[in-house]
């Protein structure tokens, strides 16, 4: 039935090659560079991502220093009848510690939602090089879970990460420190603890995690060194680090923690608020330059079947003198539409993949992801389901005014003007 | 004999750029295997009658019947059909889809017909052509061909679907008296052999004689 009006609309199509070449080219324009942008825009939130969400915990717990909101005289005082006023209160003073820490690990690490959860011990300390002293910090990990949830690995510039396992003192020194201090792999470096203690610990490996706050006072050695540094027992634990399967669980979850055990959880959304704005302004600017260089292209498609039905008035006089239908007609340039979107889009899907592909292999440097070597790229397929759908949204939609008007061309009208 | 075509008190009015009865209580009939000529000065009216009579044009008071059936109250869908079935036009003008080949434009009105599968069409088609004697053109493009071989092929085209009545707009207006007599032979051949009826527009006296009946225009009504 539709055989011979794609037919004709083929032969349309061909006799005109220059149009049809041109009208598929504003389609293929469009939609290369949706997807190159949206690749590329999202590939770069990703990295970004990557960047600080990663290496983020999604909920950290750490002791509550915060005043008691229900102050001692409360409890003596009925609060309806009478007032009570205290000013200039201060939290209790308290640990660093988490109390009980330990249960509390293995509580969270039995808990479905989440992925995983790493204590870690934190000390100040004075690094200490010939004259020359630094006041640093120095983290102890579990360094295999801290490779398996926060990418620690990808941060590790020198050495091996593992060398914590290794040797009890061996320690993974920041590059600011290493800078500083003319340190590198092998090296020694005594540090010093606030009690005045003087350890010396052996340099496996520098990190360099992008964000100079962090590279020049940090360094982390094995959980064990940490607590010895502290002069503290192994059970001994200042934050707890949780990852979770799904970031959305951060708030709830951080919640309930709150809830069971007396301590502080901090969740991710309101450690980073400003993170997600940030991450979806860059979407929606890719999808609002994407969707106008589309618009524009239907624009052209439109002008061009514009154009066609005008060049083709007797053909459609011929066609509807000898018994084909309105309907028949306006088929016939909706097929022309469509097949120009066709064309048009999957040539954009090829150019819009090469594009990609040559950015992928840009070289970018940045000091902050030290393992990133290229421009970042997202292969989303749904990137190209999505250009392809939307090109033939557009050329359907741009074709059907034109072809609505040729099915309402009076056949009569163009042969009397003969 | 039965009529394969007839009107009764066909009035159309333009509006445009003032109110003009064109058309004025045109009362006809067409008998089957006739061979009819019209005449009349130019400009009293008989191009819009004919598309009146071939159904492109519907907007008209009256009553107009072909082959049996009132055509006042049928659809723009109901009356394409009608043309495509029952109506062969041949135009003044040599009205060919030009980038499409001489077969194809035979073809395509018997495509959309679907009476038969295109294998079938092909060879309708080469028979017509054949007919016509522009069998050797069958595969050039519709515009490299002369103009009395595309009339030749417009009217091939209009036979391909068998239809009860052809109906033209001074067929022979364009074209040499050696040609026009030609075309004037075809289509007395057609209505003779092939039982079909002719009602064909002509400035040509010579032409008109020829023909079983002449009617007679004037200022829109029907003189004789
Ligand atoms: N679309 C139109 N609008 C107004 N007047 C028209 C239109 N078409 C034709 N006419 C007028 O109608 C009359 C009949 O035209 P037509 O049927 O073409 O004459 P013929 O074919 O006999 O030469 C003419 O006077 C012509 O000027
Ligand atoms: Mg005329």
């Amino acid at each position: 039935m539709f055989k011979h009006i794609i037919d004709i609309s083929k032969t349309h199509l061909l006799s005109k090659k220059k149009q049809t070449i041109i009208a598929s080219l504003g389609v293929t324009f469009g939609i290369s560079m949706f997807i190159v942008m949206m690749s590329f825009m999202t590939g770069l939130n990703q990295l970004l991502d990557g960047l600080v969400l990663n290496r983020t915990p999604h909920i950290q717990i750490y002791n509550k220093t915060e005043a008691s909101e229900t102050q001692p005289v409360d409890r003596f005082l009925d609060a309806s009848d009478q007032l009570s006023h205290t000013h200039s209160i201060r939290p209790k003073r308290r640990l660093l510690r988490i109390h009980n820490a330990l249960p509390i690990i293995s509580e969270l690490r039995a808990n479905e939602k989440v992925k995983g959860a790493t204590p870690q011990a934190t000390s100040k300390v004075f690094y200490l090089a010939g004259s020359n002293n630094l006041n640093g910090i120095i983290n102890g990990i579990e360094v295999q879970e801290e490779v398996r949830l926060f990418n620690f690995k990808d941060y590790i510039v020198e050495g091996d990460v593992n060398c914590l396992l290794k040797k009890k003192n061996n320690t993974l020194i920041g590059s600011g420190i290493a800078k500083k201090l003319s340190l590198s792999l092998g090296d020694k470096v005594q540090v010093m603890n606030t009690e005045g203690t003087i350890f010396t610990l052996e340099i496996g490996g520098i990190f360099q995690s992008g964000l100079a706050d962090v590279d020049d006072v940090q360094s982390y050695v094995s959980l064990k060194m940490a607590q010895q540094l502290l002069g503290a027992g192994t059970n001994y634990i200042s934050r707890i680090h949780v990852k979770l399967h799904d970031i959305e669980d951060a708030v709830p979850v951080s919640e309930l923690i709150e809830n069971l055990y007396d301590v502080k959880a901090l969740d991710i959304n309101t450690a980073n608020a400003q993170f997600d704005t940030g991450s979806d302004i860059r979407t929606l600017i890719s999808y609002a330059v994407s969707i106008t260089l589309l618009i524009v292209a239907a624009f052209g498609i439109y002008n061009i079947l514009n154009m066609f039905i005008y060049e083709k008035m007797n053909d459609i006089a011929i066609l509807k003198a000898t018994g084909f239908t309105g309907q028949d007609v306006m088929y016939i340039f909706i097929f022309q539409a469509l097949m120009i979107g066709l064309i048009g889009g999957i040539l954009g899907l090829g150019v819009g993949y090469g594009i990609s592909a040559i950015i992928d292999n840009v070289p970018f440097n940045t000091e902050a992801l030290p393992t990133i070597k290229t421009y970042p790229i997202n292969y989303d397929p749904y990137f190209y389901i999505g250009g392809i759908s939307f090109a033939l949204i557009t050329t359907f939609l741009a074709g059907y005014l034109p072809a609505k008007k040729a099915q309402n061309i009076d056949p009569v009208e163009i042969i009397r003007g003969q | 004999m039965e009529n394969i075509l007839e009107t009764k008190n066909i009035n159309k009015y333009f509006l445009d750029p003032v109110k003009f009865h064109v058309l004025k209580n045109i009362s006809m009939q067409l008998k089957h295997k006739e061979f009819v000529s019209i005449m009349g000065k130019s400009g009293c009216g008989k191009s819009t009658l004919l598309y009146i009579l071939s159904t492109m044009d519907s907007d008209y008071d009256g009553e107009l019947i072909i082959d049996g059936q009132d055509m006042s109250h049928l659809s723009r869908n109901e009356l394409a059909r009608v043309r495509n079935e029952k109506i062969g036009f041949i135009f003044q003008f040599h009205y060919l889809l030009p980038e499409f080949s001489v077969l194809k434009n035979v073809m395509l009105p018997a495509l959309k017909l679907g009476r038969y599968d295109e294998a079938t069409i092909k060879k309708k088609a080469y028979e017509k052509l054949e007919l016509l004697d522009v069998l050797d053109q069958a595969h050039k493009k519709a515009s490299r061909i002369s103009g009395g071989q595309k009339q030749r092929v417009s009217i091939a085209r209009s036979l391909i679907n068998d239809p009860k009545v052809i109906m033209g707009d001074e067929p022979t207006g364009n074209l040499d008296s050696k040609n026009a007599e030609n075309v004037f032979n075809v289509l007395r051949e057609l209505s003779h052999i092939h039982e079909m009826s002719m009602l064909i527009v002509t400035h040509d006296l010579d032409f008109a004689k020829k023909t079983d009946r002449i009617i007679e225009m004037g200022d829109g009504s029907i003189l004789s």
